[in-house]
């Protein structure tokens, strides 16, 4: 089959994505940056078979979520920072009972109400699980529309693949933006085990799923067992873009939309002699550890460039083990840097000499 | 010599673990006997709450989940709409669905989600230790209200029932008691109506049946019975209160 180019907004093509990666059920709650998701699903699944419920909150849609997940079908909701924050309890119910199910958290600027503003302020909220009690969940960061279309589909097979929530972590500024995307269509779903799910005990014991842990006993079991998974996720999913690091002897890291400007700032830096690398984590859980690894004796120091008062920067130094400087450039409240702005901050922060800068 | 009496195929052997008295196990073996009579054992699945009601997952033979507290309608609405086909039924009790959960219960009968809900109202939250709900009587004590429930600080009983049968969805909501045989056998019918309406595709249901706690209450079984009949029976109003024409012809 050709490959068909559109044009859509970021927060449509996820809808495309998840349509096109065999999501059959969604349920949401708009709320502003991510509200054409719900619409533009709204409009589709009735046209390519889908079920959709615009819940009365966002605590109704992912628990809503939760039961679709149980019977094994894909299943998927999107919100926006205070509505994943109310999403957040169910997120830990999903992770304990071992859900496959996609999230996507369209970025605003917080705390509390905040902004509309593209922001990546939820760093923490995503990566450290966000809800009550000990669990992760995968996290995805595109940076821009091909990979909201890719990332999406990927997150369902992520989900699938490990039994686990999978949060899509984007920012109003890639959900509200147009840009072609490529729609590629998956020919198969992967197969997985689905001898978990609930559906009826025709034929066959009756099934519960649920994660009370009467003793605790039972309880450690469970925390161990899903230790041993979040172990192996850290161990296999590590993904990250690398961008000039050959040589580089200083080093932006930067997701999403930010690390989408980082490139124009390493090619500039290269310009005036900088030997300046990106790395763009692609997984902000598990956090690329490994992409640091081989380059870390050669640089002689680090800049994180994050939307937040600095969160990122936490999971760089523990990469790291700190053994290279690592620095802040942030904007926040919905403030966008540029490529120059970034540039002249490394500059600055590393005392770059004539010669280098 | 002939069988007339057995556990329904509804229920699995496990011995039922409520405080003596309480009428949880009784509600739990009318809702099997309709399951089994219906033939939708394997076809169903449930929804458990916390609190002593989320033990329900243990005692029947079908499938269930484990919800959240007050989320069971959510959830048994994500398996409905992922399997319309399949029977759904959430166990709850009165601090699940007229508390935490009301925005749920509330907008589940709004859209006419095609579930059963069975909510227990004993007028007080029973596993965490006997503190107040909605549900709990003017003038009644427990430990989150030690000198009585008053209307002025704590407001007034909510009628789940009654305020549901008030939503276009709702096309079934009835209100019984499991203190007296005669009173079970009304339970039973209306449990069973309550499915049938679902297997029809009709809407919406809830069945409400007034249960006791002995343990919280302070009371012996016997006195249990009897207080709900003298307290909560004029308070809570009884019987089928909301019958749309389609669910009358079933």
């Amino acid at each position: 089959m050709a490959l068909e180019r559109i044009l859509l907004k970021g927060n449509e093509i996820i809808g495309e994505a998840a349509i096109r990666a065999g999501c059959k059920l969604f349920f949401g709650y708009p709320i502003t940056p991510s509200t054409e998701v719900v619409e533009y699903l709204s409009a589709q699944f009735p046209k390519r078979g889908g079920d959709l419920v615009q819940a009365e909150d966002e605590i109704g849609a992912i628990y809503m979520c939760y039961g679709a997940a149980c019977t094994g079908n894909r299943v998927m909701t999107a919100s926006s920072s205070p509505g994943v924050s109310l999403k957040q309890e169910g997120i830990s119910y999903a992770a304990a009972v071992e859900l496959p199910m996609v999230i996507v958290n369209v970025n605003r600027c917080g705390p509390g109400l905040g902004g509309l503003g593209p922001a990546q302020s939820d760093y923490f909220q995503s990566t450290r699980g966000g809800g009550h009690g000990d669990y992760r969940t995968i996290v995805l960061a595109p940076s821009k529309a091909q990979e909201l279309y890719d990332f999406t589909m990927d997150a369902f097979d992520l989900a699938d693949k490990h039994r686990n929530p999978v949060i899509l972590h984007t920012d109003g500024f890639l959900g509200q933006t147009m840009e072609p995307v490529w729609l590629k269509e998956r020919p198969e779903m992967p197969q997985v085990d689905r001898s978990w799910v609930v559906d009826g005990a025709k034929g066959r014991e009756k099934r519960v799923l649920a994660s009370y842990s009467l003793t605790n006993e039972i309880g450690e079991a469970n925390n161990l067992r899903w230790e041993a998974k979040y172990k192996h996720i850290e161990e296999t999913e590590q993904r990250w873009e690398e961008f000039h690091t050959e040589d580089a002897e200083y080093l932006l890291v930067s997701y999403g939309t930010t690390g989408r400007i980082c490139k124009s700032t390493v090619l500039n830096a290269r310009k005036r002699g900088i030997k300046l690398g990106l790395i763009r984590p692609i997984t902000l859980w598990p956090f690329p550890k490994k992409a640091f690894e081989p380059l870390i004796d050669n640089v002689k120091g680090m800049l994180t460039v994050e939307l937040n008062t600095g969160q990122m920067i936490e999971d760089v130094k523990l990469a790291t083990e700190c053994k290279k400087p690592v620095h802040l450039f942030r904007r926040q409240g919905g403030m966008l840097p540029t490529e120059h702005e970034i540039l002249e901050n490394l500059i600055s922060t590393f005392n770059l000499t004539n010669e280098e800068a | 010599m002939q069988k007339i009496f057995g556990r329904s195929a509804g229920l699995t052997d496990v011995p039922f673990s409520f405080c003596p008295g309480c009428t949880h196990g009784t509600i739990m073996r009318l809702i099997a006997e309709v399951l089994e009579e219906l033939e939708i054992i394997d076809n169903t699945i449930g929804i458990s709450p916390v609190g002593c009601a989320g033990f329900s997952q243990d005692f029947f033979t079908n499938d269930f989940i484990g919800a959240a507290h007050g989320r069971a309608q959510a959830v048994g609405i994500g398996v409905k709409r992922s399997l319309p086909d399949r029977m759904v039924f959430t166990y709850q009790g009165d601090g699940d669905i007229a508390a935490i959960g009301t925005q749920h219960a509330i907008h589940a009968a709004a859209r006419g989600e095609n579930i059963t809900s069975i909510m227990v109202n004993n007028a007080i939250f029973g596993m965490t230790g006997g503190q107040m709900a909605p549900t709990t009587l003017e003038g009644m004590k427990t430990s989150t209200s030690p000198y009585g429930k008053n209307t002025v600080t704590d407001g007034f009983p909510i009628d789940m029932p009654k305020l549901l049968s008030n939503l276009p969805g709702a096309v079934y909501v009835a209100a019984v008691s499991v203190d007296s045989p005669k009173e079970i056998v009304k339970a039973k019918k209306a449990i069973k109506k309550a499915f049938q309406v679902q297997i029809a595709g009709l809407g919406f249901s809830l069945v409400s049946v007034l249960s006791t706690c002995p343990t919280n209450w302070g009371l012996s079984p016997v006195d249990s019975l009897q207080w709900l009949r003298d307290n909560m029976m004029p308070v809570y109003e009884m019987g089928e209160l909301k019958v749309t024409e389609e669910v009358a012809k079933l």
